[in-house]
């Protein structure tokens, strides 16, 4: 495809062009328009003049008869800017006046209204004028003609027009010039996300649109697409997580369980030794399940697809139904779980999944804190509004996370050192990281001085 | 297994995976049910459609058609045959849309056929009369579910909220096996894995209260699978 054939085939092309068509034939009419009043003011006012002369002399005429008339067309002949005036008599004799020559056929068309002719000022100077005359019968059948030249009217119509000329060529000019900017840069403009875009479906994930930080529509479009960019990045590495987790997560305990049951196999045939065997298959294939689940939940609640299960529930009565939940077990281990809820905060969201949230706080500090012996367990669960947020809080006075690790144990299947040999997934704080990312919240692990306390912000209102 | 003898329920399960599918009758007739099968939606339809079964079995995805499309058109018939829907997704709002279509439980594929059997003998019972018993019985032990008093051999034994409504629940499907994820279910209502076993301390928190002190327990653990409330010295 040409350059030229590109272009006509923008938008922006078919746009200007039709702006540009209605703008010529607005500032063509309007040139017409102004040329054609200005001829009428024109002639009206050459009208009015000639009128004006004929009702002087007629009043000379009154008083002083003919001679009077001539006496006065006489003196105004030959003042500067005079009007044009002229009496001959019957057979059409020049008597008196400052025209030299005439159309002939002109005393024929008298009585009827100023017309426009032409005449010579002087005998002999070749040069002929444009004027308005009009044409009188005078008693003593002699002729009487009175006029303005309208060489100059004509000269000052013409140079108005050809400003006006002028003027709608620029603006059309001006027009088409700014049309060329504004289409380069809108196509330019297009070019670079179409560039981006192509860039983007080559594979190239981290490409971004231009933002020239103008503020205008490209830029707001910009933004938007850019935010969706960084949803489908971070979407896409997600999946791309969890398929590595799954290959490696997955794939370890199957490799146990295969050698496990080949082992028994190939050793002697023994029905205890076989059901111990199948038990221990059951077993590991069960704790593979639930790595399984969690994975997907994990998945899917970063996907946002659970967003159909989200209702209006009261944060206080989650956390009052969870800490009821686990309150026996902590008891059992010699702890203490109490639940502070300051008032109750309803908002919209996914009960199942902030109570499993909390679920996975309260079995994370059932685990991990009473690490350090000598100091009974002591959890608190919490639930208070902040602000414009819900803010759940599970602390306790455990081991609790070293700073560095912190931000670490929120990502998937890492398990700090100290307790790999806890049961567990390594799953269970990204998921619920995942679901505070669900409800536009966040996570943060602080230091309970001692032990760990973890926060869940959730704004109350989402948009 | 222990397990109380009675009436033997019939069911069809709706599964196209036939190895499945035939592990599944097979483990179902040991039981002492009858199972039928059907390996694709429009069968599946037209034998659930002729009715006569107490439980449908019913897998989400299957050829031909769709499982919960079969359930929402026996709802449509008025037949209120219990169906629990088995999926291999089993996501919250799977499980939402699932028993919104007209299921009355849901279980997540794999699953182990204790908690299959179990909620389907407790569906199963859904139908039987009983339901709408005020005051549920076993051995010496009595619940007043309007009073919300527990006695057990006369005497007054005080429960929590929570841990009545633990026993209303064990009590309703006397005789036959809770599994711990049913408990959480319909006692707490929530559908996750709990990682500890709070189930179990709840239980014998219960159990203090109910058996302690008393020759015959009736709270039974039922190894590999769940609970049962049963009067042992029947």
């Amino acid at each position: 495809m040409t350059a030229l054939g590109k272009v006509v085939r923008t938008t922006a092309f078919k746009l200007s062009a039709i702006y540009i068509a209605v703008f010529s034939i607005f500032a063509v009419s309007f040139v017409l328009y102004i040329s054609y009043s200005a001829n009428v003011l024109l002639n009206d006012q050459i009208r009015a003049t000639i009128a004006a002369e004929i009702r002087g002399l007629a009043e000379q005429g009154r008083t002083g008869g003919i001679a009077a008339i001539f006496q006065t067309i006489e003196e105004r002949s030959h003042q500067p800017g005079a009007s044009l005036y002229l009496i001959t008599d019957v057979n059409g004799r020049i008597l008196t006046g400052n025209i030299s020559q005439v159309p002939a056929d002109i005393f024929e068309r008298s009585g009827i209204g100023p017309i426009t002719v032409t005449y010579e000022r002087n005998i002999g100077e070749g040069s002929r004028h444009v004027a308005m005359v009009q044409v009188l019968r005078l008693p003593g059948g002699f002729w009487m003609l009175v006029g303005r030249d309208i060489g100059e009217h004509e000269q000052f119509r013409e140079i108005i027009g050809r400003a006006l000329a002028w003027a709608a060529a620029l603006m059309i000019g001006l027009a088409v010039l700014s049309w060329f900017f504004v289409s380069r840069r809108v196509l330019k403009r297009i070019d670079s996300v179409s560039d981006t875009s192509r860039r983007i479906v080559a594979g190239d994930l981290s490409g971004r649109l231009e933002v020239t930080g103008t503020g205008d529509e490209f830029d707001r479009l910009a933004e938007s697409l850019n935010a969706m960019l960084a949803r489908i990045e971070h979407l896409l590495y997600g999946l791309k997580d969890v398929s590595d987790n799954i290959a490696h997560d997955l794939k370890t305990p199957l490799t146990r369980l295969r050698s496990r049951v080949e082992g028994v196999l190939a050793g002697p045939a023994d029905i205890d030794t076989y059901r111990d065997a199948l038990e221990s298959t059951i077993e590991e294939s069960d704790h593979l399940i639930k790595t399984f689940n969690a994975l997907l939940m994990i998945a899917r609640t970063e996907a946002g697809s659970a967003d159909g299960a989200m209702s209006e529930v009261e944060a206080g009565a989650i956390v009052r139904d969870v800490a009821e939940l686990y309150e026996p077990v902590a008891e059992e281990e010699g702890g203490d779980l109490t639940v502070s809820v300051s008032e109750p905060v309803t908002l919209k969201a996914s009960r199942e999944l902030l109570g499993q949230a909390l679920a996975n706080l309260i079995d994370n500090a059932l685990k991990y804190a009473k690490g350090d012996a000598g100091r009974p367990l002591k959890i608190v669960v919490s639930s208070a509004r902040e602000g414009s947020d819900l803010v759940l809080r599970v602390a306790d006075n455990g081991v609790g996370v070293p700073e560095a690790d912190r931000e670490r144990v929120l990502q998937r299947f890492v398990r700090l050192e100290a307790s790999r040999s806890q049961s567990g997934s390594g799953l269970g704080l990204s998921l619920v990281a995942a679901v505070a990312r669900l409800h536009h919240g966040t996570i943060e692990l602080g230091d309970n001085h001692p032990g760990l306390v973890v926060t869940i912000r959730l704004p109350i209102e989402t948009a | 297994m222990q397990r109380e003898q009675r009436d033997p329920m019939r069911l069809l399960i709706i599964e196209d995976d036939k190895e499945a599918a035939a592990y599944l009758c097979k483990a179902l007739r040991e039981a002492g049910h009858v199972a039928d099968h059907a390996d694709d939606g429009e069968t599946g339809a037209a034998m659930a459609i002729e009715g006569g079964y107490d439980v449908l079995v019913v897998d989400r995805m299957l050829p031909k058609r769709d499982g919960l499309s079969i359930i929402e058109e026996l709802r449509r018939r008025n037949d209120e045959t219990p169906a629990l829907i088995l999926s291999a997704l089993g996501q919250v709002d799977d499980r939402v849309t699932g028993l919104r279509s007209g299921g009355d439980d849901y279980l997540a594929k794999p699953y182990a056929f204790t908690e299959l059997l179990a909620r389907v003998e407790a569906l199963a019972r859904r139908r039987r009369p009983g339901e709408a018993e005020t005051v549920y019985r076993v051995g010496d032990l009595e619940l007043d579910r309007l009073g919300h008093t527990v006695t057990r051999a006369g005497q007054s034994v005080p429960l929590q909220p929570r841990e009545f409504r633990l026993l209303e629940y064990l009590m309703k499907n006397a005789g036959q096996v809770v599994t711990r994820t049913m408990l959480l279910e319909n006692v707490w209502d929530y559908h996750f894995d709990p990682q500890t076993n709070v189930i179990d301390v709840h239980i014998s928190r219960l159990r203090g209260k109910i058996d302690k002190g008393f020759e015959t327990p009736l709270l039974h653990t039922v190894r590999g699978a769940g609970y049962m409330i049963r009067d042992s010295a029947r």
